[in-house]
């Protein structure tokens, strides 16, 4: 079974992290109806029962025993969550906010499932990259090391942070570099939250640029997000399903902003519903790799397929749908509607349109009651809306998992590798140059140790350098295909 | 004489489960035209060729299951034991837990040689409960990366290891539009390295019998079981005992052999493909009647407009080799296997290498395969040697 581990960095990558967690406990206990401890159930949770307070650098186990598992289990593999938080008043080492889930049997659904989530938060201050990166730099390096050799096989490391604030991208992007270095065959897939128009950090468009040339060097597979677009699906959703045009048809709330009938309700924060969104993305992302069916993609398929070239990482994603229907029995025509929807610029979870751009490869993850028919018959109807670069015209990936998200009879995640990443990236560096012209703000940065102006103009260059190969791919856009002279032998 | 299969691969597997469930269940089917004492005599002949006996006279499938992953493997035992009839044996299954990741290199060069002794003998095993093997059968896909790069791998093995007896290998073509982007990649080096250490390649393309459900079976939403079975039947009837042309007592003793000997007489020309009639769905089979005659017809006629299926004929006609025929009876299909100059399967060939030549010109995709060891002379290589099987096709 793959196991992952998911590192929790910031306090965005933390309050998504909480979501994830509620969400995956919710999802499991949905199809694990005897609270046995499985194989699904491995590739995020450890059976185990000990939890381990450190001080300074602590950690936390996200753990799920029940009774009958450790009779008929062996304990078997492992998942942690490394959180760090940064906290904008002083101090360090001060811990904040532990806060405990503890679910009880006998709750609601009846499981014998006891889940206990400690988070233990450290507190660090603004650059996390440089100041606790190395400061930390060994205990860190002891969790996860002690993380890892508790899974029987550890195929990916999760990394959840936003690129705006401090410790996220700082200290974040610091991890990647040392997960390389220290894990060189464990994937990391990176969950980044792109900083938006209005932002309440003025410095956010350095740090992003700072931390893009990390995600350049270091990461596998990136899934930008920026929290603009989950705000606008959050009020589509509201506004479809407030105004009552759908119907009886529609549930009230929707299960992928809800997290009802997750096991604890814990108190509704404001990010909540957007947070939620990532941890269905994420949660609809391993669910091939955690449960069966009848085409199954597991997670270093994603980056097998879809990152033609190292540098070109990117990958834009969307879920569909969005509403739960009471319906249980979806027609062909609803069906369709959600492959259509997938690729229409209201679902991405980043601003882009991929539909004008050019694909450079697309996967298609398809859960619940859908047969290769369908998805094969949507291809066909989608492609010829749909450029595709020269050499991959028929770059689809498709995956079929059979058990569906909770609530829904079925769902889609599209995850395309798309230039229309472009223009975020531009975006983001139009608005680092207007501060750097300026030198603004700088002087914090400089202040640190071992960050000069260098660092500064190596970032744009690298992110430049990005740029500049998606227009060189955009550039191919309407060229027709060419045929290449096959190899001629002598017979 | 005994088959051994190997099964690789998600899809391997999943095709392996519905061949040993089609091959019981027909042979135990109450709906036979002969006397008993033929019937009995069929299954004794089936069930030896497929399965080994247990004490509690459950047959045994003579499988080996290879994945890297649990899942597909732990379904199929469980759907096998479920039903009953059959079940495969404990041990007869190898799986790791982290796949291949789509990747013909991480396949072949990394978790081939890994693994090479467990597989092996777990094969070995196998063997050695046969009385008298006949060969093995390998059934995997193109498209993804354990099925084709262990596939390749394994076969190569066997060839070294078990030089004398025959191999076939059943290859699945992937989906024209795609169901993984590396595909053309994976399949061109499979080819390749199948058509070196392979005695026979069975092709199945997974658009063809696709067909064949939507338009002959009439299943609305096709899903990849209704697929899998459709082939479990076609390869069935290739693989059920079939009477030897010189006496009709008694059924032929050595099934893989007496088909290389007819269909693959030089050793350039190992592509077969098979065309099976009647096809048609469990209900519409009260409405229908045959003729031995009327079958045959509609089999040639698939045959000379080299199309896959009964309807929607493209009436070109394309001139044709045609070989002997193996007619089997005991059960409602009949079977016709040419080997012809498959000018479709050519051109679908051709196809692949052009697309992947493409994609290489550009160099997409080619840091996974070099992370593993597969250098761009090795994609090289692959280019060449298929170039020349269907250039030596064309020629014909």
């Amino acid at each position: 079974m793959t196991q992952s581990v998911v590192v929790q960095v910031g306090q965005c990558g933390n309050q998504i992290g909480c979501c994830f967690w509620d969400l995956a406990l919710r999802e499991h206990a949905a199809v694990n109806q005897k609270g046995i401890y499985d194989e699904a159930i491995s590739s995020f949770f450890r059976n185990v029962d000990t939890r381990v307070i450190g001080d300074g650098g602590s950690i936390s186990k996200g753990k799920i025993c029940s009774l009958k598992a450790r009779v008929r289990y062996i304990s078997l593999d492992s998942y942690i969550t490394l959180i760090f938080d940064c906290n904008r008043k002083e101090s360090l080492n001060v811990m904040e906010g532990i806060e405990m889930l503890r679910i009880r049997p006998g709750i609601r659904t009846n499981k014998k499932m006891q889940g206990i989530l400690k988070i233990l938060v450290l507190i660090f201050r603004a650059v996390g990259h440089r100041v606790f990166g190395s400061l930390y730099q060994d205990q860190i390096l002891e969790k996860l090391r002690k993380s890892a050799e508790h899974c029987d096989s550890l195929q990916c490391f999760f990394i959840i942070h936003s690129m705006g604030g401090g410790t996220g991208s700082g200290l974040g992007t610091f991890l990647l570099k040392m997960l390389e270095d220290e894990f060189p065959e464990v994937c990391r897939f990176v969950t980044s939250i792109y900083p938006s128009g209005e932002d309440d950090v003025i410095t956010s468009p350095y740090n992003s640029i700072l931390a893009m040339k990390e995600l350049n060097e270091h990461a596998d597979c990136v899934l930008p997000i920026d929290n603009q677009s989950l705000f606008d699906i959050i009020s589509k959703i509201d506004l479809m399903v407030n105004s009552g045009k759908l119907g009886t048809t529609v549930k009230p709330k929707s299960l992928v902003t809800s997290s009802s009938g997750a096991l604890k309700t814990r108190h509704k924060k404001p990010f909540d519903a957007m947070n939620n969104i990532v941890a269905n993305l994420l949660l609809n992302l391993t669910s091939s790799a955690r449960f069966e069916g009848s085409l199954n993609m597991d997670l270093n398929e994603i980056s097998m397929n879809l990152v033609p070239f190292p540098q070109l990482h990117y990958l834009v994603s969307s879920l569909t749908p969005l509403y739960t229907l009471t319906d249980v029995n979806i027609p062909p025509r609803r069906l369709d509607q959600m492959f259509s929807d997938a690729f229409s610029k209201d679902h991405q979870l980043l601003r882009a349109d991929p539909k004008h751009s050019l694909y450079l490869a697309c996967a298609l993850m398809v859960r619940g009651n859908v047969q290769i028919s369908d998805v094969r018959r949507n291809i066909e109807r989608l492609k010829p809306s749909l450029q595709f670069v020269s050499w991959n015209q028929e770059g689809w990936k498709t995956s079929l998992c059979s058990i569906p998200p909770v609530g829904h009879s079925h769902s889609l995640l599209a995850l395309a590798n798309n230039t229309c990443v472009k223009p975020t990236f531009m975006e983001l560096k139009e608005r680092f140059m207007r501060l750097y012209k300026k030198k603004a703000h700088l002087h914090h940065y400089l202040q640190v140790e071992g960050m000069e102006e260098s660092c500064f103009t190596e970032a744009v260059s690298s992110l430049s350098a990005l740029i500049q190969e998606y227009n060189q791919l955009d550039a191919t856009k309407n060229m027709p295909v060419q045929d290449l002279p096959r190899l001629s032998i002598a017979m | 004489m005994s088959i051994v299969t190997v099964q690789l691969g998600q899809c391997g597997n999943q095709i392996g489960f519905e061949v040993f469930d089609a091959l019981l269940s027909d042979s135990h089917s109450s709906q036979g035209l002969c006397c008993k004492r033929e019937n009995e005599a069929y299954q004794a002949s089936c069930k030896e060729r497929f399965f080994s006996e247990e004490e509690n006279g459950v047959p045994i499938a003579r499988a080996v299951l290879v994945d890297m992953e649990p899942k597909v493997i732990s379904q199929t035992l469980s759907k096998a034991a479920q039903s009953g009839r059959w079940k495969y044996g404990q041990h007869a299954c190898f799986c790791q837990k982290q796949g291949s990741g789509n990747n013909w290199a991480y396949g072949y060069s990394v978790h081939g040689p890994r693994h090479e002794e467990s597989i092996m003998n777990l094969i070995r095993k196998e063997v050695e409960k046969c009385d008298s093997f006949s060969g093995f059968f390998i059934i995997m896909s193109m498209a993804g990366g354990t099925g084709s790069g262990i596939g390749a791998f394994v076969t190569q093995n066997l060839q070294d290891q078990y030089s004398n007896s025959l191999k076939m290998n059943q290859i699945i073509w992937p989906y024209g539009t795609g169901e993984v982007i590396v595909q053309n990649y994976n399949s061109i080096l499979t080819l390749s390295h199948l058509y070196r250490s392979s005695d026979a390649l069975l092709v199945h393309e997974n658009d063809a019998v696709h067909k064949i459900c939507a338009k002959l079976m009439n299943i609305k939403q096709i899903s990849f079981s209704d697929i899998n079975q459709v082939l479990a039947h076609q390869l069935g009837s290739v693989f059920q005992p079939t009477y030897s042309a010189e006496s009709s007592f008694h059924y032929r003793r050595n099934p893989l052999g007496d088909l290389m000997e007819h269909l693959v007489p030089h050793p350039e020309f190992k592509m077969l493909s098979i065309r099976n009639v009647p096809h048609m769905s469990e209900n519409s089979l009260a409405y229908s009647t045959f003729t031995w005659a009327g079958l045959l017809k509609h089999l040639r006629q698939m045959l000379i407009s080299n199309a896959k299926m009964e309807e929607g004929i493209d009436w070109h006609v394309r001139p044709s080799l045609s070989g002997p025929s193996s007619l089997g009876k005991m059960s409602l299909n009949k079977d016709l296997h040419f080997n012809t100059s498959i000018a479709n399967l050519v051109i679908l060939r051709g196809k692949d290498v052009q697309s992947a030549d493409v994609g290489k010109k550009f160099r997409a995709y080619i840091h996974q395969y070099t992370k593993f060891g597969i250098e761009e002379e090795d994609f090289l290589d692959s280019f060449t040697s298929l170039e020349q099987v269907v250039a030596s096709y064309c020629n014909l």
